[in-house]
């Protein structure tokens, strides 16, 4: 091959905050060539797509509505990444954490307590934290690959949101939709903005991040989960328990996104349905890995992120563009990061065949 | 400068099968190999002789195909040649046995060996041939067994018998014996004497001088990438060509204590017996020892023979049954994990230094921080204190003379001494009453060992006591006041150094204990 | 006679275990390179609409076919060049792989929605199709489900009978050590990671052209996730896919049967059978850790550099 890969020796920080700025730039000139392809002119389809959304009046609150539950589910996953446990059931973490707190909310339907959302909250994150802990227990008694494991019980988390909207908690004065009643006020996200969807999630959100940041930089805990992470023998030998931290990484990706399940059924949504996420769960591993793993990055990655979802919802209106195009940014976009993240360790080198270099330090 | 001390030349008539000249090889940071000139003659073994860090492995690896030499040229037989690859190698005849052996844990032994042979015609019969080459040579194999089950001598038999179904005119042997027992090693030399005389060249590449006395006609000596010497190591003394090696007058570390003989038990281990969690990995029986302050024990012992497990139990990163199995001044321990066991004032240095005694991608303040953080008060609240483990980071550094770029500096991109040397400061600088070190010196050059080995010394005169699990014996005679071997997961009793001799001590390596024919473990690794 | 029930129970069982082992077979074959591909659910996706399109299009189910297995290849082609040549992580590229397989085939099926086409024709073989019971059931099936059987049997005798599957195997278990002695470790891998990618798509494409044959979004409903664990259950043997295949196929169809019986369970229960299945199954045999470290590619996942 006429490219080579020459290690650099040491990391290149210029890159490792580079590569997200181009994979982001890579993604940008690829959709356009989507966006031609399907029949629309690119620079029009990308100013719909990425400005316009943020153009329109109440666009940064909406935005930021978005961007919460991934910004919740991205921080708790990306400390949980950084310990190498791969969380991919956030998505079912989200719906049980939305069922346990909603289903609550449901059953003191006509309750006015103040207490009633603070429980519900707390029933969220138990909730998520319950589904996670199946595959924590699992892994750390059996073995068994997390990734699987928590992927498989997002099926049977959404398979039983199904029946429960379809059957027991179907709204009686609902015509037979498969749909909840309606929480009551007392059972919804107070809003922090008039005329707006702000609510009170979107606030806990930048709350979590700040806690994330101060947990993975400056906590033992935080220390221990990238030691695991990075060099499982070496905490061994540090008396860094990797059981306790798999629980820990678990226990942490699920209540948060428990938290985020809740805080979307109880707020924006409004009520149980079938649909209550557009793939949030998944969304925010690519929120995670864009962000570096970091919670402020997850942040920033969450906000780019939740500026797709609210550009393909525009694009599907003012253009025919079909929903799909959304996934296919968020995929591409990971892609190209996983790519561009190589130039931080090696440098590319165009040339004639010759031996590859390794390391500097011979035998 | 190039010093040529010469014994006679052999045979001025037959042309040197393999010629270097002006062997060049650079890499990001370092010259490896610098104008490297070698000549070998058929039938003739030849030493490559040169401390960790000398350019070896980069030189065979350039003569085997694996690497493309910078500049220079190579001469097969008199004729100018490019070995491409290490196909291209074995076709001319170049087998090569390696030191980290290049074998397929799952596969069995006739499968491990046909995957070396390109020619499919070859492959025919394998089995019978496999087992008629290796019981001629002394090195008997069973073609159906998985290697997994093999010892390491059995499988370096596997290396060697690969090389001989080649026919091979040149043989190279990369620190073959690092893994032999002293018995092993001269059954070895008796075979690689055979293939010399039926006139196939032997390149041996060691450390050990009193082995290339033993065993080889030439030496070339490298050091730092460059030829240093050619002699005829029968010749000259080990002393001689230790100070070729290394290039400096040696400096034997002061060794002038003796433990005070109503010190205390620091350590002791009573009848210590654990099966290993490890796959192939060698169950514990029955191990007792105590080491008092101020006193070295060694455990020497090859590779494999329950070192690690041994290592282990004792940092706690395995944990045992019956807590007062191991006591470290007096209390029962061997429920407590590392953390637990380090506040007792206990410190470990594992064999592996990237990926267990240090996180290579992390920077040096956060491996100082890694196993330093309970006994030098590096946390508060639950938060790390930044600028104190700084502070301590800085005085390993200082303390130790660690080259690097500071405590930022990644930890990777430290040499092997350097890094070693970082180590076994944290855990010193710690004040521990027990140190245990496993392997301290591997990999590492002259300078940083003999700087380790002081390191050593000066903590037991302190006071603590100090284990040193070793494969390296001359380094337990450099350091230790008493000896014990380890042996297919036995310990044998702990004896005096001056009251024992070299083969006493590799009879007990090869599992003979104490006298008695000891029985290997089941899953020798 | 009791036969009655038997033919037809069996037949579904088939259906249902083929996309299953289609997919699970070409993984095995990169797993034991030492590559491990999370995204066969996006890959099944994308072969599922591409045959579907190419079929509905060409009027030739065999061009949708062999279109199906070629745009699988392709995909699993850009997470070799990521994985392999890029030394990006391999559980990440594979969740990208997932998520942008799922996105691209919804892409592109959206014309396709609603569209109904003949499934693939029942191929009789001489002699074979007439016996009496195993005739029908394992003789008078659609190319894709001959193909899944010759793919195992060809599988098992490439690994263990080949030089060249010794080599592919030796370099799953220590790549630096095959790379010491000459074989071309990316250049093999990638290999493996195309007919992966390849027998992926033909698994997606029998969903489309054979199992259902329409096209709707998501229409492999995680099977791809389970053809993982199935290569895990079947410790990375041919044979044993085989027998796991047909176990989880076996699993997914009771639910049609149990609900003619007169047992109130709700239907969603019932199809939460095939996922609950493939953790127990995970779980019975990854806490058998021995037998694991045994089989299990000792460089499965991990990244590989020459560093000469």
């Amino acid at each position: 091959m006429l490219i080579r890969l020459e290690p650099r020796g040491e990391r290149s920080t210029l890159w490792a905050y580079g590569s997200p700025l181009l994979a982001i730039a890579l993604t940008l000139a690829t959709s356009g060539v989507i966006f031609a392809l399907l029949g629309k002119s690119p620079a029009l389809a990308l100013y719909t797509f990425f400005i316009k959304p943020l153009t329109s009046p109440g666009s940064l609150s909406e935005l930021l509505v978005k961007a919460s539950p991934l910004v919740l589910i991205g921080t708790g996953l990306s400390l949980g990444f950084r310990a190498n446990v791969w969380n991919i059931g956030a998505e079912g973490q989200y719906t049980v954490g939305a069922l346990a707190g909603g289903g609550l909310g449901l059953w003191f339907y006509t309750s006015t307590s103040p207490f009633l959302l603070p429980a519900m909250i707390v029933a969220g994150v138990l909730g998520g934290m319950a589904w996670a802990a199946i595959p924590a227990w699992l892994r750390v008694r059996f073995n068994a690959s997390e990734i699987l494991t928590s992927l498989m019980l997002t099926y049977v988390a959404q398979l039983l949101l199904l029946y429960l909207v379809t059957g027991p908690w179907r709204d009686p004065e609902g015509y037979g939709f498969p749909q909840s009643r309606l929480f009551s006020d007392a059972a919804t996200m107070p809003i922090l903005l008039e005329g707006s969807r702000l609510h009170l999630g979107v606030a806990l959100a930048l709350v979590v991040v700040l806690l994330g940041w101060v947990l993975l930089g400056k906590s033992l805990i935080g220390f221990q989960l990238k030691v695991v992470g990075q060099a499982p023998r070496a905490a061994r030998y540090a008396g860094f328990s990797d059981k306790g931290l798999i629980w820990l990484s678990l226990m942490l990706g699920g209540g948060l996104a428990g938290a985020a399940g809740l805080f979307e059924v109880a707020g924006p949504i409004g009520q149980l349905t079938p649909q209550i996420s557009p793939g949030y769960g998944f969304t925010a591993i690519i929120v995670a890995f864009l962000g570096r793993l970091h919670p402020v990055g997850v942040l920033l990655g969450g906000l780019l992120l939740a500026l797709s979802y609210l550009g393909g919802e525009a694009a599907q209106i003012d253009l025919g563009l079909p929903n799909a195009v959304t996934g296919i940014f968020q995929g591409i976009l990971l892609f190209y990061l996983l790519g561009a993240d190589i130039l931080i360790n090696y440098r590319i080198r165009f040339g004639s065949r010759a031996a590859v270099a390794r390391d500097p330090r011979p035998a | 400068m190039k010093i040529v001390t010469t014994g006679e030349s052999k045979g001025i008539a037959a042309p040197p099968l393999l010629t270097l000249s002006g062997i060049t090889k650079r890499f990001p940071g370092c010259l490896a190999n610098d104008n490297v000139d070698l000549a070998i003659l058929p039938g003739e073994i030849h030493a490559l002789l040169g401390e960790n860090g000398a350019g070896k492995s980069t030189l065979v690896k350039i003569i085997y195909g694996v690497l493309q030499p910078d500049a220079g040229e190579i001469r097969w037989q008199g004729e100018p040649i490019r070995i491409s690859s290490p196909n291209f190698a074995r076709r001319l005849g170049i087998g090569m046995v390696f030191q980290h052996f290049s074998l397929f844990e799952a596969l069995n032994v006739a499968e491990n060996i046909a995957l070396a042979i390109d020619d499919p015609a070859r492959r025919q019969g394998l089995r019978g041939r496999i087992v008629e080459v290796s019981t001629a040579y002394g090195l008997a194999l069973d073609p159906d067994r998985s290697v997994h089950d093999l010892s390491v001598g059995e499988r370096q038999r596997i290396e060697i018998v690969r090389c001989l179904l080649q026919n091979p005119r040149l043989l190279i042997m990369d620190e073959p014996t690092s893994v032999l027992t002293p018995q092993e090693a001269g059954k070895l030399f008796e075979t690689l004497r055979r293939l010399a005389r039926e006139g196939c060249a032997i390149l041996y590449i060691s450390h050990k001088l009193e082995e290339i006395k033993a065993l080889c006609e030439r030496a070339t000596i490298l050091r730092l990438g460059r030829v240093v010497a050619e002699c005829d190591p029968r010749q000259e003394s080990a002393q001689r060509l230790a100070e070729l090696m290394i290039g400096s007058e040696l400096k034997a570390p002061t060794h002038g204590r003796r433990p005070p003989s109503d010190a205390k038990a620091r350590l002791e281990l009573s009848n210590l017996s654990l099966p290993s969690d490890q796959q192939f990995g060698t169950d514990l029986k029955d191990i007792s020892f105590t080491v008092a302050g101020g006193e070295i024990l060694g455990i020497g012992g090859i590779a494999g023979n329950g070192q690690n497990e041994l290592m282990a139990a004792l940092s706690g990163e395995t944990r045992v049954r019956r807590a007062d199995a191991i006591r470290i001044d007096g209390k029962p321990v061997g429920h407590l994990d590392p953390g637990a066991r380090r506040a007792l004032g206990a410190a470990f240095v594992p064999e592996e230094r990237n990926g267990h005694g240090a996180v290579g991608a992390m920077s040096l303040a956060e491996n100082g921080f890694l196993s330093a953080h309970r006994r030098r008060g590096l946390v508060s609240y639950g938060l790390i204190a930044g600028r104190r483990t700084l502070g301590f980071t800085q005085e390993v550094i200082e303390g130790f003379d660690v080259r690097s770029r500071g405590p930022t500096a990644e930890a990777h991109s430290l040499s092997g001494g350097n890094l070693q040397k970082f180590i076994v400061g944290r855990e010193i600088l710690q004040h521990p009453g027990l140190l245990v070190v496993s392997q301290p010196t591997w990999g590492v050059d002259a300078g940083a060992a003999a700087a380790i080995h002081q390191a050593l010394l000066d903590l037991a005169e302190g006071g603590s006591a100090v284990v040193v699990i070793s494969q390296d014996l001359d380094e337990i005679f450099a350091l230790c006041d008493r000896i014990a071997v380890i042996a297919g997961g036995r310990l044998s009793t702990a004896r005096p150094i001056d009251a024992v001799s070299v083969e006493e001590i590799g009879l007990l390596m090869g599992g003979g204990m104490d006298g008695a024919t000891g029985e290997r473990n089941a899953h020798p690794a | 006679m009791t036969f009655n029930w038997f033919v037809p129970v069996f037949l579904s069982m088939v259906s249902a275990s083929t996309p299953l082992l289609l997919a699970a077979s070409g993984e095995l074959v990169a797993e034991k390179s030492g590559v491990l591909n999370l995204g066969i659910e996006g890959m099944m996706l994308v072969g599922a609409i591409v045959g579907f399109a190419t079929t509905v299009t060409s009027g030739s189910w065999v061009l949708g076919i062999l279109a199906a297995g070629l745009a699988g290849a392709t995909m699993a082609g850009i997470f070799a060049l990521l994985t392999l040549i890029l030394l990006a992580n391999q559980v990440a590229t594979g969740l990208a792989l997932a998520i942008l397989g799922t996105g691209l085939s919804a892409l592109i099926g959206k014309g396709f929605v609603g569209m109904a086409i003949k499934p693939l024709p029942k191929l009789d073989l001489p002699v074979l199709s007439d016996l009496p019971v195993i005739g029908p059931i394992l003789f008078h099936q659609d190319a894709l489900v001959y193909a899944s059987f010759a793919l195992v049997a060809g599988i098992g005798w490439f690994l263990y009978r080949t030089h060249a599957g010794l080599a592919l195997r030796s370099i799953g278990d220590s790549h630096d050590a095959a790379h010491a002695i000459g074989y071309p470790v990316v250049a093999i891998r990638f290999g493996a990671t195309l007919f992966g990618g390849f027998t992926s798509g033909l698994a997606g494409a029998y969903l489309s052209l054979a199992y259902t044959p329409l096209w709707a979004e998501n229409m492999t409903a995680g099977r791809g996730w389970i053809a993982l664990a199935l290569v895990v259950f079947a410790t990375w043997r041919p044979a044993r896919l085989l027998v796991g295949a047909y176990l989880f196929g076996g699993i997914s169809i009771l639910q049609l049967y149990v609900q003619s019986l007169p047992l109130a369970i709700p239907s969603q229960f019932l199809s939460m059978l095939p996922y609950l299945a493939t953790i127990l199954v995970l779980v019975i045999i990854s806490r058998d850790r021995l037998r694991i470290r045994l089989n299990a590619p000792a460089c499965l996942g991990k990244p590989f550099h020459a560093t000469g």
